[in-house]
């Protein structure tokens, strides 16, 4: 039998630094305003994997109430974003962030 | 059935102690447009106007449910407190704020009115959002828990994005909503992050009890620590328009209708650094080596690329964005300090910049003509002839903002400049008076189109700055034209100008109120806490 190697709440603090990462690389990177929202909710969602986490290595529930808070403001932002997006595409045929070039100095 | 839950052993939930007659300045504002959206659709009948009335009734109501609180507050020394298990806190600092922030909801609200109707788009939501933002600032002046800062911010932050987006028929302000909005939320994720990691080294996200607890332990590893300070900073410098993390700033400035850009100048950029001193200033005083060189940087770089930017730019309102990121270097320089004195510095300098930027916005609004189409420098020329009235406020404010003595703004420059030095950071002071010089040299360029080169005043109009309006506009900005100025803009650019002068020439009262204003934390006391 292998050793099970025990999985402490470090091991969520990197994986949530990782989705971190990889959200907002995401968002620099990639040109689809639906997928940058994505990513937007994949940083949100890693913070709050660090809220839990730590939570639990502090013993304490206010980690866990935290992600409440955050997970109502996502919901708002994204209803948010998805009208600016259909109010633009309403204009535009396709929409990608590098149509949107009107505004430049 | 009463027998029966007799014999049940319920647990009383504590609640905790709420202190209402705090909270009343913000409830107005968010009750208030809570009330103000609910009879909008009722009332569909009702004049646009009507909405404009409520909102600056509602703002200056705000601003009066302050005045006994502030008594309360400086009736003895140290009446500070904080209330809703230390969630609120209940000092000058906040309620001075608030008071910058109604001020700034109220006079935005003067300005939306005429611009609504010319642009047709009339309607309560305008009013509705920009209370909603303003209840949001409120929050941030008012939070004493990371978490309550982030809902505040986020709850202003949202309603901006759809301010900023609010002109549903040009393209530009939709652009300007969208890339507020991605940039926005990026910066809030930055920011929550950093609430995330300061809560796992800390193990509180209030931060009297953060305070506490740094000052009894000695953080082995502060590692954590650290980065969650830089990752607030990251969060709250997208917000205040602080260089590097100020890219937003042009674009947003240039395509967002004007009186929203007037609000966001003044009253986010007040909110975020409440949140900033706040946090930095107040609670992690004592790892101010650790975030002071940041800050100083920070600093330096909005204060010179805000300027030399601002130099080379051709649109009046992105040649203004520049200018509110060099004022935000001027204003982390009092930051910096990281003392009383440039705390209320920067209260000094964010009350007299909210009504020096409403005011350059406000006359913006009003020349911009329909479509918002006549914003290149040139259109300037000559708006001397075409408005005396408006030509000589945007002059006060233009003079204001370059810190001219005899207007706020010199008192708010000289304020967190001797701040900067009187705490030895003399090359940030140095940095700072260059970049007024060269700030000065961009004001005056304006000023001078205003007055000095509409000579030609048969020059026919070929519309080159309409050029990218893609909308059917009448491209024609009739140039002799005289510009008729609505009476909500003449009252709110009016008051702007009457505050820039006067305190300007006098500032003892403002400069006392925000010397009485310095944040302060203090420990709810246990017997209030769970005051059942």
């Amino acid at each position: 039998m292998l050793a099970a190697v025990e999985v402490t709440s470090n091991w969520y603090l990197i994986l949530s630094a990782a989705l971190f990462a990889v959200g907002a690389m995401g968002l620099l990177i990639r040109r689809n305003p639906l997928v940058m929202f994505m990513c937007v909710e994949l940083m949100l969602n890693a913070v709050n994997l660090s809220f839990v986490a730590f939570g639990d290595r502090l013993g304490d529930i206010a980690g866990q109430v935290s992600v409440f808070f955050v997970l109502v403001v996502a919901a708002a932002e994204v209803v948010v974003g998805l009208a600016l997006v259909v109010a633009i595409s309403r204009r535009r045929a396709t929409t990608t962030a590098d149509d949107l070039s009107v505004l430049r100095g | 059935m009463l027998s029966l839950l007799a014999q049940i052993d319920i647990e009383p939930i504590d609640t905790p102690d709420v202190d209402w007659p705090v909270l009343v300045p913000l409830l107005v504002m968010s009750v208030g447009g809570i009330l103000m959206l609910t009879f909008a659709s009722i009332l569909k009948r009702l004049p646009s106007s009507v909405w404009s009335i409520a909102t600056v009734l509602l703002s200056a109501a705000t601003a009066i449910t302050v005045i006994p609180l502030w008594m309360r507050v400086t009736d003895t020394a140290n009446s500070a407190s904080s209330t809703l298990a230390g969630s609120v806190a209940f000092d000058g600092f906040s309620l001075f704020l608030t008071v910058v922030i109604a001020f700034a909801v109220g006079l935005t609200a003067l300005l939306s009115d005429d611009y609504l109707k010319r642009e047709g788009l009339e309607g309560p939501e305008l009013y509705v959002l920009l209370m909603m933002s303003g209840a949001g600032g409120i929050i941030m002046a008012f939070a004493n828990d990371l978490i309550v800062l982030f809902l505040g911010l986020e709850i202003l932050s949202i309603a901006v994005y759809v301010l900023a987006a609010m002109h549903v028929r040009k393209l530009q302000s939709q652009e300007a909503g969208m890339k507020y909005f991605i940039l926005g939320a990026f910066s809030s994720a930055f920011f929550l992050y950093g609430i995330a990691l300061i809560y796992g080294a800390t193990g509180s996200t209030n931060l009297i009890d953060i305070k506490n607890f740094l000052s009894v332990t000695v953080l082995a590893d502060d590692a954590l620590l650290l980065a969650g300070f830089a990752l607030m900073l990251v969060g709250l410098g997208f917000k205040v328009a602080a260089v590097p993390f100020h890219f937003w700033t042009p674009d947003v400035y240039q395509g967002a209708p004007t009186p929203v850009v007037a609000y966001m100048a003044s009253g986010v950029k007040a909110a975020g650094f409440a949140a900033i001193i706040r946090v930095f200033v107040l609670t992690f005083e004592q790892y101010r080596t650790d975030w002071q060189p940041v800050i100083y940087v920070l600093a330096v770089l909005s204060l010179l690329l805000g300027s030399f930017l601002a130099i080379v730019q051709t649109d009046i309102k992105r040649m203004l964005a520049y200018s509110s990121i060099s004022h935000a270097g001027f204003i982390l320089v009092g930051v910096q300090a990281a003392t009383d004195r440039g705390t209320s510095a920067v209260l000094f300098y964010l009350a007299a910049y909210a009504f020096m930027v409403i005011g350059s916005f406000g006359v913006l609004t009003v020349a911009g003509g329909k479509g918002d189409a006549a914003q290149s420098l040139e259109d300037y020329q000559g708006l001397s002839k075409r408005s005396p009235f408006l030509a000589f406020a945007l002059m006060v404010f233009l003079f204001s903002q370059a810190g001219v003595p005899l207007t706020t703004g010199f008192f708010a420059k000289f304020g967190v400049i001797s701040a900067a030095i009187d705490a030895r950071s003399f090359w940030l002071g140095v940095i700072a008076m260059i970049s007024a010089v060269v700030g000065a040299f961009l004001y005056l360029r304006v000023i001078v189109t205003m007055f000095f080169a509409g000579d030609d005043d048969h020059d026919s109009d070929d519309g080159e700055s309409a050029g990218q309006d893609d909308i059917g506009d009448d491209a024609d900005v009739a140039s002799t034209d005289k510009i008729d100025v609505p009476l909500g803009a003449q009252i709110a650019i009016g008051m702007c100008l009457l505050v820039t002068v006067v305190f300007g020439i006098w500032p003892g009262p403002i400069d006392d109120l925000a010397r009485e204003a310095i944040p302060r934390l203090v420990q709810e006391s246990p017997a209030a806490l769970f005051g059942n």
